[in-house]
């Protein structure tokens, strides 16, 4: 390691981005493809630019590292005008990735992720090191993938491979088309978790191009949703504009189960947990019997001794039971901390009841979840939302 | 999937690449035992012995090589030119003239060439033969270079490469293989004309064949002809392996 600006500690290396009025009239037509859009992107956050195809959404990013040039309006990247530098040097410190990846395909996995490093001139060795610690940022094995052409790869890894050149040269801010578009939905699932991951990790300000709603739901700090000329639609947080779009356009673009988008916004670890009068099998079934009875649960949970849950027990058999190593029935469909809201309605749903058992990484008992939690959390949203007036 | 298509192919490819010089080998090997078992008069004598066959074959490989050296310095950088944004709407232009050249005979681009420069020699022939034999490297340059996925320029344009590096290390590396198909196609249409050399006194095989014809001296016309065709052959054979040597990694 030769210097200390390779990326890899948690401050925040994005920059804010801000358009003012920024417009793009194509010869020979009438209407602007981009009309006077003003927009300010956080440094630091994922910023998702969604709407139907051809909205103008693409174009606006494309602006951004003037692939395209503005007819008129200014583009200003952490304060300065992107005019600045010359169209290529100002590319090379921003990272871009596009759908199907665009590998070039006669360069092996190494000298794609090289691209931008070796346009900055670094040394060979600065990026072969460079190139290895990308490739285990993405997730795949240096050894392994390095010296493979882009066809030896399934779609999911040329991504991959698409993301860690982007993030090569360790810009402050990456553009990202469509990048998922082209995989599998499965695949598209991972790839998104890895880029949430990469991003609490990286802190860039990412510009993200998609017509897919609920992908903006999942990765976007900040949601755009583009009209026609890429007018701005509504500019806020996933939870804001689920809970209250700014108008019968937005609120078709987010379909009908908006409450349930909204369930995937929270983490069962973020919401209050209810708390279950709780034992380790070891203990007497009298002394539980009496803590039940003070609590008036209906219900009590029995844990093993390094405090994963076992059984449910009814609170008014526990008396009468000889020991708590047998008797009840067996916890079933468990949810993890780490889980969605929405994953926890669906755990409650499939084993038809109406509270289930919270644990943490290791399996042990946090707590428990029911529907009411479910609902009096997105009333909560719902409320904090409209009671802080109309976002547009 | 690439991989898996890719193999057929290979190995149709290297079994022709191994099989055609043996071909070459047995008719150039062949004609000259042929010729040289039999009784020879002294005319034939004269024009058919090691130092006029190895000088013609010498003569006929110069023009060929000088040819294709013509076509490359001058189609591919055309090729080149006539895919940049500012000149593109020139390329239809120069196809057709390079048509011209191509489907006018070879033999009456030479003549017209001597006609105009009342000159003979070694450039007479080969300069006809080159604009003769331009047009199959010009326009797969071409196509070889508007075949690449515009995503990929993309691509290239947006990770900071000028217009320049992007041609240099994506458009032509990828255009590679459709300008060594043209290449290949050149050369069998270089050596084939150079035939005709002969009638501007810039020597090759063509001199066996019309000394051949004119003294009715069959054996002569034999060799001359089977030895051109055995020369097309081994560069067409040349062409095949550097196709080989030469295609990107990555792209079969």
């Amino acid at each position: 390691m030769t210097t200390s600006t390779a990326g890899g500690d948690d401050t925040v290396s994005g920059v804010p981005i801000v358009l003012d009025e920024v417009s793009k009239v194509y010869p020979g037509q009438e209407r602007p493809a981009v009309d006077r859009v003003s927009l300010e992107l956080p440094a630091g956050r994922t910023t998702v630019f969604v709407g139907p195809s051809g909205c103008g959404k693409t174009t606006t990013m494309r602006m951004i590292n003037r692939l395209i040039e503005p007819t008129s309006g200014t583009i200003t990247i952490d304060g300065r005008d992107n005019r600045d530098l010359d169209a290529d040097t100002l590319r090379r410190s921003i990272g871009y990735a596009i759908q199907a990846s665009g590998l070039f395909p006669h360069m092996t996995v190494a000298q794609n992720v090289g691209t931008v490093p070796r346009l900055l001139k670094w040394k060979k060795a600065r990026i072969a090191d460079r190139v290895d610690q990308m490739l285990e940022l993405v997730g795949l094995d240096p050894g392994d993938y390095r010296g493979r052409y882009p066809a030896q790869l399934s779609g999911g890894q040329q991504q991959r491979v698409g993301v860690a050149r982007a993030l090569a040269a360790d810009p402050p801010v990456l553009l990202m088309d469509e990048p998922f578009g082209a995989v599998d939905p499965i695949t598209r699932a991972s790839l998104q978790d890895e880029l949430i991951r990469l991003q609490d990790e990286l802190h860039k300000t990412i510009v993200f191009v998609t017509h897919d709603f609920n992908e903006a739901v999942r990765l976007g700090d900040r949601i755009a949703v583009l009209g026609p000329g890429s007018s701005v639609l509504q500019f806020d947080s996933p939870e804001a504009i689920l809970a209250n779009p700014a108008d019968a356009t937005v609120a078709g673009f987010i379909g009908d189960d908006a409450a349930l988008k909204t369930l995937t916004l929270r983490r069962v670890g973020d919401v209050g947990l209810g708390q279950a009068t709780t034992a380790r099998e070891s203990e007497s079934p009298a002394e539980f019997a009496a803590r039940v009875r003070s609590s008036s649960d209906e219900w009590a949970v029995v844990l093993d001794d390094s405090g994963r849950p076992l059984r449910w027990v009814r609170g008014d058999r526990v008396a009468q039971m000889p020991d708590l190593r047998s008797g009840g029935q067996p916890v079933v469909g468990t949810v993890t901390v780490d889980a969605t809201l929405q994953e926890a309605l669906d755990g409650l749903l499939s084993t038809a009841s109406a509270t289930t058992v919270v644990v943490d990484r290791d399996g042990a008992y946090r707590g428990t979840i029911g529907i009411d939690d479910l609902v009096g959390e997105l009333r909560r949203i719902h409320h904090s939302h409209n009671d802080q007036g109309d976002p547009a | 999937m690439t991989a898996t298509a890719g193999r057929p192919t290979a190995r149709g490819v290297s079994a022709r690449l191994l099989v055609q010089p043996l071909l070459i080998l047995v008719a150039a090997g062949g004609v000259l035992w042929w010729a040289f078992s039999g009784e020879l008069d002294d005319t034939q004598r004269a024009s058919l012995n090691a130092a006029s066959l190895t000088q013609r074959t010498l003569e006929h490989i110069q023009i060929t090589v000088a040819v294709v050296a013509i076509v490359v310095a001058v189609a591919v950088p055309l090729g080149i030119l006539l895919t940049r944004r500012r000149t593109r709407f020139l390329a239809p232009v120069a196809i057709g003239i390079a048509n011209i050249g191509q489907a006018a005979p070879a033999i009456g681009l030479i003549v017209l060439l001597f006609l105009a420069t009342n000159r003979t020699g070694f450039w007479i022939g080969v300069l006809p033969v080159a604009v003769y034999s331009l047009l199959p490297v010009l326009r797969n340059t071409i196509v070889g270079i508007r075949n690449v996925d515009p995503a990929l320029i993309d691509a290239a344009r947006g990770q900071g490469m000028t217009t320049g590096r992007v041609l240099r290390t994506v458009e032509l590396p990828l255009a590679v293989p459709f300008i060594l198909a043209g290449l290949r196609t050149t050369l069998v249409l270089a050596v084939g004309t150079a035939t005709l050399c002969f009638l501007v006194d810039a020597g090759g095989l063509g001199i066996f064949i019309d000394t051949g014809y004119r003294l009715q001296d069959h054996t002569t016309l034999v060799v001359g002809s089977v030895l051109a065709v055995a020369l097309a052959l081994f560069v067409d054979w040349l062409g095949g392996v550097g196709e080989v040597l030469f295609n990107q990694r990555g792209l079969r």
